[in-house]
């Protein structure tokens, strides 16, 4: 155990970050899930009991006849942002007077940093480095993830849990988010922070940073695998197993957005368009986890071989 | 100041009492008296002026700069809040339930006062800083070691632009879970979407410009990924195919030349300071605007039951 070495990556400057973000989404994960299980818990009240359901005024937030419904913006709304913003410049100047912007030497191309790290927002596409080529962790995932996040108002035809927190109305969409967005995104940025040292291998928490170490594991391709040695076999060899994939995949979706009747439900009112874009982008997002599988387990380095891309 | 030249103004009071020793007896005592009098009048004004002090908000000056009457009536409250500039993107009243802190964690609001300080720390650091690879070095130097509270300054920038980075992130989250982003807020979730990307490239040009070792090693990982864009990038997909070369493809156009030299660090900064803080600008008035035009935000909205569930339009 190497607390010296741990300590010492915490409390880099640029990564103190990382630790607050690893305290605050848990944090705010908590906060919004708990008022969506409340929310859930009023459901199932006022589904039990339509009397009441149409009495209730149907928030969990307290509520009594004769209250007006609507208050000044001056002073209800704006004492809140004014005390928000002092709150926030008091944060901000605590931080910058305990802890320090990092400089490091001046710029020298012809000496490499080791390991050289991209912005802490970016970690997780340096991470999918490790599992895809350049140009898919690099230029065509982040492209589907930003229009992965744009197309998401237009897929999602449910139309429960508008403006209120809820898990049991949207259990879907919810977990689909919380995958992307805590499992996939924030966990790779905490790995490639905390975990990945010098050469970007892998160094649990406690460990020594060891310059010199070397790591010889032999990934091979899918193809040689299975033993193909011609050119033209390894392309048809691969589009045939990305399309598999990609079948298995869409069936896979298929079953679970069909798993109870609510879901089947909601599934009926989305068009043809509408159930291949949602495929498309979540058949992606799913490969990112798989390939890292097939990496790290089978140790497989591409599953598709072309002369011109490799997958 | 109200003017109430109502009776003797200090002018007529003080007027002639210059030459009091000169005349004798009941003409001097009248003169007295006149003087106290006058006296009096321009204390008690005084004093009624200072009471007024009190109230600055009934004062013309006030007045003239804030347009409204400031009576303790529902309508002038509603008025303070509509007809101030930088308060009007509030509606007069909202609902009293979104107030709530636990409803929106106030991120929005929160990532917006961030980027204003950021704004401001960023047009100060800008008097002392030069974009050219002789001095950029040299003038992070400067400004953390003789700058008064330049380091401060830095620093704040430095950990406003990380904290604007989660906070965002945060907004999105939020958004997600309350399910805001449903009809008819559909479009307002893609500008913050667009958003989000162009907070990521802020921090990310701005990390170039200490031209330290951490920016430079950072941006060159970063643009690296750029060369390997398909076609148009020389080490992507079909690029060479397409005649792409390390002089003529995207990564070229990001930096200005084919490594990360002087002209990255120029380019960067004017995207940095000039380009993207404008893009950024515009788009956060679109949002803020849609919030307002997509009926304000957009709860805590009463629940809905499955069995109120409305029929789908038919194509
Ligand atoms: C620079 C970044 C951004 C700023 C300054 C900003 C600011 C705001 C503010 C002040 C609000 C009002 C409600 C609140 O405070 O929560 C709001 C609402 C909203 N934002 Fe953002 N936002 C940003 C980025 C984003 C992103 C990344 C998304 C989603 C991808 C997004 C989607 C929305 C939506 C859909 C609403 C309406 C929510 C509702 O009515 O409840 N915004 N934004």
């Amino acid at each position: 155990m190497d607390l010296n070495q741990l300590w010492r990556i915490i409390s880099t400057p640029d990564n103190v970050p990382i630790v607050l973000l690893m305290i605050v989404v848990p944090f705010y994960t908590w906060y919004g899930l708990s008022q969506a299980f409340a929310n859930d818990r009023l459901v199932v009240q006022l589904e039990a009991d339509p009397a009441l359901a149409k009495t209730h005024h149907r928030k969990t937030q307290p509520w009594k006849p004769g209250w007006a419904r609507d208050v000044h913006v001056w002073p209800y709304l704006l004492r809140i942002e004014f005390l928000a913003a002092i709150i926030v410049t008091l944060i901000l100047m605590v931080w910058s007077i305990t802890l320090n912007a990092p400089l490091e030497e001046p710029s020298n191309p012809t000496l490499t940093m080791n390991p050289a790290k991209a912005p802490w927002y970016f970690l997780g596409l340096q991470e999918m480095l490790v599992y895809f080529d350049p140009w898919i962790a690099g230029v065509v995932m982040p492209t589907l993830i930003i229009l992965g996040l744009m197309v998401v108002p237009y897929i999602d035809e449910n139309p429960l849990g508008n403006g209120y927190y809820t898990y049991k109305q949207r259990k879907f969409a919810i977990w689909t988010f919380i995958f992307g967005f805590i499992i996939l995104w924030v966990s790779m940025i905490v790995i490639g922070t905390l975990i990945r040292g010098p050469g970007w291998m892998w160094f649990w928490p406690g460990t020594t940073w060891d310059h010199n170490r070397l790591e010889f594991t032999v990934n091979r391709d899918l193809p040689d695998v299975f033993g193909l040695k011609g050119r033209v076999a390894k392309i048809i060899f691969g589009a045939i197993v990305m399309g598999l994939y990609s079948v298995a995949g869409a069936i896979g979706i298929h079953k679970l957005l069909n798993l109870t009747p609510f879901a089947r439900k909601i599934y009926k009112r989305m068009s043809l368009v509408q159930v291949v874009v949602m495929q498309v982008f979540l058949i992606s997002m799913l490969a990112l986890p798989l390939k890292m599988v097939a990496r790290l387990v089978f140790r497989i380095k591409y599953v598709w071989v072309t002369p011109w891309f490799n997958v | 100041m109200p003017e109430k030249n109502g009776t003797d103004g200090p002018n007529g009071a003080a007027g002639n009492g210059s030459d009091s020793s000169s005349a004798g007896g009941n003409g001097a005592k009248k003169r007295v008296a006149v003087i106290v009098e006058g006296a009096k009048a321009v204390r008690t004004q005084a004093t009624q002026e200072i009471k007024a002090l009190k109230h600055p908000e009934k004062t013309d000056l006030w007045k003239s700069m804030l347009r409204v009457k400031h009576d303790e009536t529902p309508r002038s409250r509603a008025l303070g809040v509509l007809s101030n500039v930088f308060l009007h993107l509030h509606p007069a009243k909202i609902n009293r339930d979104a107030v709530a802190y636990r409803y929106t964690w106030g991120m929005g609001g929160m990532t917006f006062y961030v980027y204003i300080t950021l704004v401001f720390t960023g047009t100060l650091l800008m008097f002392y800083y030069h974009p050219s690879k002789i001095v950029a070095f040299r003038d992070i130097l400067y400004l953390e070691h003789d700058v008064p509270f330049g380091k401060l300054l830095r620093n704040m920038h430095r950990w406003g632009a990380h904290l604007m980075v989660i906070m965002v992130e945060l907004h999105m989250f939020r958004v997600f879970l309350t399910g805001s982003y449903k009809s008819p807020r559909q479009f307002n979730w893609v500008v913050g979407v667009i958003l989000l990307v162009l907070t990521l490239l802020l921090s990310f040009t701005g990390y170039l410009l200490p031209d330290d070792q951490l920016g430079f090693w950072a941006v060159t990982v970063g643009t690296n990924m750029a060369r390997a864009t398909p076609l148009l990038g020389h080490d992507g997909p079909f690029g060479r195919q397409l005649g792409m070369t390390p002089f003529n493809d995207v990564r070229f156009g990001l930096l200005g030349g084919s490594i990360v030299d002087a002209n990255a660090l120029l380019r960067a900064y004017i995207w940095h300071c000039v380009a993207i803080p404008i893009i950024a600008s515009t788009f956060m008035v679109v949002h803020f605007w849609r919030v307002r035009k997509d009926g304000g935000i957009s709860g805590p909205a009463p629940v809905m039951l499955e069995s109120e569930i409305k029929e789908p339009r038919k194509f």
